[in-house]
């Protein structure tokens, strides 16, 4: 920054030297033509010009002394002073004085600047006496200062709650004034509580579309002072009622202001009017011991419980957090997805009815049910790190039974996920962290001998990435044996002995009941119940299992699992008479295209990208034709996009996951059904499982042909 | 998409100043010499506010605001002017004329940036 402000300085003197020579021209033509207009203008401007700039860039005797000058030419300007010899000659000494302070010849020419300037206040005065009073006396440019306060300090004092009403008139948008900005402004300042009023909104027909009809009540809890709060509305000053009232002392108000006087101070009735109202009201103790049914010994006795009980209340309520049973967020849970269901039949009765007072309601409790919605699951989320203290105790254990040196590295602790997932997801967890330890990580020699580290290590992680959270288990230990496991299948019969089926194949073939290559049962796995135990448990929920290994390099186990289990975004389809939930993290965009009368699969052409195509009304028969214009809804999943055929796209839809009745529970390409507005059923789409399933069809169909 | 930001005045340095702190945060800057010269340039590119002088050859910067606020996509695009006069007349002027705020010179960049932000709105980075 230092060299720019050199560089416009240097640009200032060069622009400088300009206006003085121009200056110079348009004196001398005035003193031909002392009316000319234009002329006059054209000194006030270069005399301006100076002024402003030589501010800017530290001439600040410059800019004293031309202020002079222009005070003076403003006058002219607007008729107040009129143009004689005296003032020219004036003026092109001062020019002069201009020059030599640009110079930086400074402290020699004072005096001389200090003659001219008395000189022109002398001419200013004797065009009108009373104007020279309301000039700020040496008051130059080089101290006026910016309405609105420099860069955001913090501030240093005591925090204060403010009282904040901001009421803009109707036209304050047509000057280029966003009310909404200074609310922001606001709000980053600190604490801040911002209530709408918009009781003044006319019907939409009525509405100017460029009027504000909006006002505001804030309160705000800041260490900056009031002035800085009037700073941020410096510009809609006399645009907007605006009031800033700081409430109480003491910065934080305990939050027990009485209703009386909240209204009093925002002058929403008098206290005379509080007084009389609360007067008419008698305590709950006068009236009982009115009645008799209580002596006013007895009432004291209560009072005096109230208030330590009172106080005992305040003192608890500094604890940050209370324990609840899970099962009760789980009933709360299961409400809100019954919720969501009643809701989307109402909106969709609203919708029907068309009734605008109806819609609005519907509008509201939407967007209510909504907010419940992520609140009541947002508690149930618990970051993953909670965990990490069992696994690495885990490892510890383990490691010294085994005789091997493993240390467990974690990563993404504050990964939060719902508190049934985390519960059920730490068993499958240990089982992979065992199977490190025991078959993964080799006994420090062989490592050594391996030329790696003595010491083993687990690495555990957990991301987030779209609607999905991602845990993964890695070691660098020996890595899967590919062919050992597809050895053991050939003698398991599951792999023909001339097959050479891909490495992945034969990992998840590893994951299937029964399926062990540990040469030898230890005490702690080979059983052939660890990872097929993984995979079942994944599958309930709704997750998936991934196995990456080299062999001699480790094996890197990732699970994926969907952030909640309840409740889903989805996008609704339509194909005939049946309707499909898409989960909508895996939807990237739908598109159209003209039928083509054919059930086949084929590609479609997506902006140059071939993408195959899976045309739901053949993968689960359903009978009809194809319609005339098809949609396409691509989805992404694990990287594989897929274009899934439907009749119509219908909409986002807050998809409540029913389970499946057991009997269903083996369909491939569905993993749940959901209840719809109407009371219709949907069948939510598993789409690895879809894709999978689509793909074999097309396998068998090619063997067919 | 960077926020685009007009700047008109005649002094050079001044504009040179205004685009330097501008583009130091992260915007992109136009410069116009006068009002004249800012209209015909307005028309030419979309630009997200305007920071103009007051006194300018040609067209000047009361001028400009009034001419800017009668273009029909420009109605509500944020201008702040550039003043030697503290609070008062000039301000009520600026304000009569349609603009957004005003800023007294000198000025420094901290303090152009802290306006900017203001009348743009959520635009901090």
């Amino acid at each position: 920054m230092p060299d720019e402000l050199e560089r416009g300085r240097a640009i200032f003197l060069d622009e400088a030297r300009e206006l003085v020579d121009e200056l110079e021209t348009a004196l001398l033509g005035l003193e031909d033509a002392p009316d000319d207009k234009e002329l006059v203008g054209r000194v006030f401007r270069a005399m301006h010009t100076l002024k402003g700039s030589g501010a800017m860039f530290g001439f600040d005797d410059v800019a004293a002394f031309t202020h002079e000058v222009e005070t003076c030419f403003d006058m002219v300007r607007s008729g107040r002073l009129c143009v004689t010899k005296g003032l020219i000659d004036l003026t092109l000494g001062s020019l002069d004085q201009v020059r030599l302070m640009l110079e930086g010849a400074g402290q020699a020419s004072l005096e001389t600047a200090q003659g001219l300037v008395a000189a022109f206040r002398d001419v200013c005065a004797g065009a009108s006496g009373s104007e020279d009073a309301a000039l700020p006396d040496g008051k130059a440019a080089g101290t006026a200062c910016l309405p609105c306060r420099p860069a955001p300090y913090p501030g240093g004092g005591e925090p204060a709650t403010y009282d904040i009403r901001f009421r803009p008139q109707p036209g304050i948008m047509l000057n280029g004034t966003n009310p909404l900005a200074l609310i922001s402004e606001l709000r980053a300042m600190g604490d801040c509580n911002v209530v709408a009023h918009t009781e003044q909104l006319p019907p939409l027909g009525e509405m100017d579309p460029e009027a504000c009809y909006t006002w505001w009540d804030m309160t705000l809890t800041t260490a900056r002072g009031i002035d800085e709060i009037k700073d941020v509305f410096i510009f809609v000053e006399g645009d907007c009622e605006l009031s800033v009232c700081r409430l109480g002392e003491g910065g934080q108000d305990d939050g027990r202001a009485l209703l009386g006087e909240i209204l009093v101070e925002k002058g929403d009735v008098t206290p005379e009017v509080v007084e009389e109202a609360l007067r008419r009201k008698k305590r709950l103790g006068e009236i009982l011991v009115d009645m008799g049914k209580l002596t006013p010994a007895e009432r004291d006795e209560a009072l005096a419980e109230q208030r330590t009980r009172e106080r005992a209340s305040a003192e608890q309520a500094g604890m940050a957090s209370i324990r609840v049973a899970s099962e009760r967020l789980d009933v709360l849970a299961d409400l809100v997805g019954e919720l969501v269901t009643a809701q989307a039949r109402l909106s969709r009765l609203s919708a029907v009815l068309g009734d605008p007072e109806l819609q609005n309601i519907t509008e509201q409790v939407e967007k209510l049910a909504e907010m419940l919605r992520d609140n009541t699951l947002g508690m149930r989320m618990v970051p993953f790190g909670t965990t990490f203290t069992k696994f690495k105790r885990l490892v510890r254990d383990l490691s010294r039974d085994l005789g091997k040196d493993a240390a467990l590295e974690s990563s993404g602790g504050e990964t939060e996920l719902d508190k049934t997932v985390i519960e059920r997801l730490s068993d499958p967890v240990l089982h992979i962290i065992r199977n490190c330890i025991d078959h993964g990580i080799e006994g420090p020699e062989e490592r050594g001998a391996a030329g790696k580290p003595r010491q083993g290590v687990v690495r555990l992680s957990a991301s987030h990435s779209g609607g999905n959270v991602y845990i993964s288990i890695s070691d660098d230990g020996r890595g899967l044996d590919a062919e050992l496991i597809r050895q053991v299948a050939v003698d398991k019969g599951l792999v023909g002995p001339e097959e050479r089926p891909a490495d992945g194949f034969l990992f998840e073939l590893a994951m299937t009941p029964g399926f062990s290559t540990a040469k030898s049962v230890s005490s702690v796995s080979g059983r052939g119940v660890g990872l097929d135990v993984v995979k079942r448990r994944m599958d309930s929920l709704r997750g998936r299992v991934d196995i990456v290994s080299a062999k001699g390099s480790g094996t890197t186990i990732t699970l994926k699992l969907p952030l909640t289990l309840a409740i889903i975004d989805g996008l609704l389809v339509q194909v005939s008479d049946s309707f499909f939930v898409l989960p909508l993290g895996s939807v990237r965009e739908c598109v159209e295209r003209a039928g083509t009368g054919a059930n086949e699969r084929q590609f479609v052409d997506i902006r140059g990208e071939l993408v195959p195509a899976i045309p739901l009304r053949s993968v689960f028969g359903i009978p009809g034709g194809v319609p005339a214009l098809e949609h396409l809804v691509i989805v992404d999943e694990g990287g594989q996009k897929v274009a899934v055929a439907v009749d119509t796209v219908v909409g986002e839809h807050q998809t409540v996951i029913k389970p499946l009745s057991r009997a269903f529970r083996g369909v491939e390409g569905v993993s749940g059904a959901t209840v719809l507005g109407d009371g219709r059923l949907a069948l939510i789409l598993d789409l690895p499982g879809l894709i999978s399933c689509a793909m074999k069809e097309e396998a068998d169909w090619l063997r067919a042909a | 998409m960077n926020k685009k930001i007009m700047t008109v005045d005649d002094s050079a340095s001044i504009r040179q100043m205004v685009s330097f702190t501008l583009r130091g945060a992260g915007y992109e800057v136009v410069e116009a010499s006068d009002g004249e010269d800012a209209l015909a340039m307005l028309a030419a590119n979309r630009i997200h506010m305007i920071i103009t002088d007051l006194n300018m050859p040609r067209l000047n910067g009361l001028d400009l605001v009034r001419r800017v606020r009668e273009m029909p996509s420009l109605r509500f695009i944020p201008i702040i002017m550039l003043t030697t006069e503290s609070i008062g007349e000039k301000s009520a002027q600026c304000k009569e004329a349609g603009a957004t705020g005003w800023i007294v010179k000198p000025f420094k960049p901290a303090q152009l940036l802290a306006v900017v932000e203001k009348v743009m709105g959520c635009q901090t980075n």
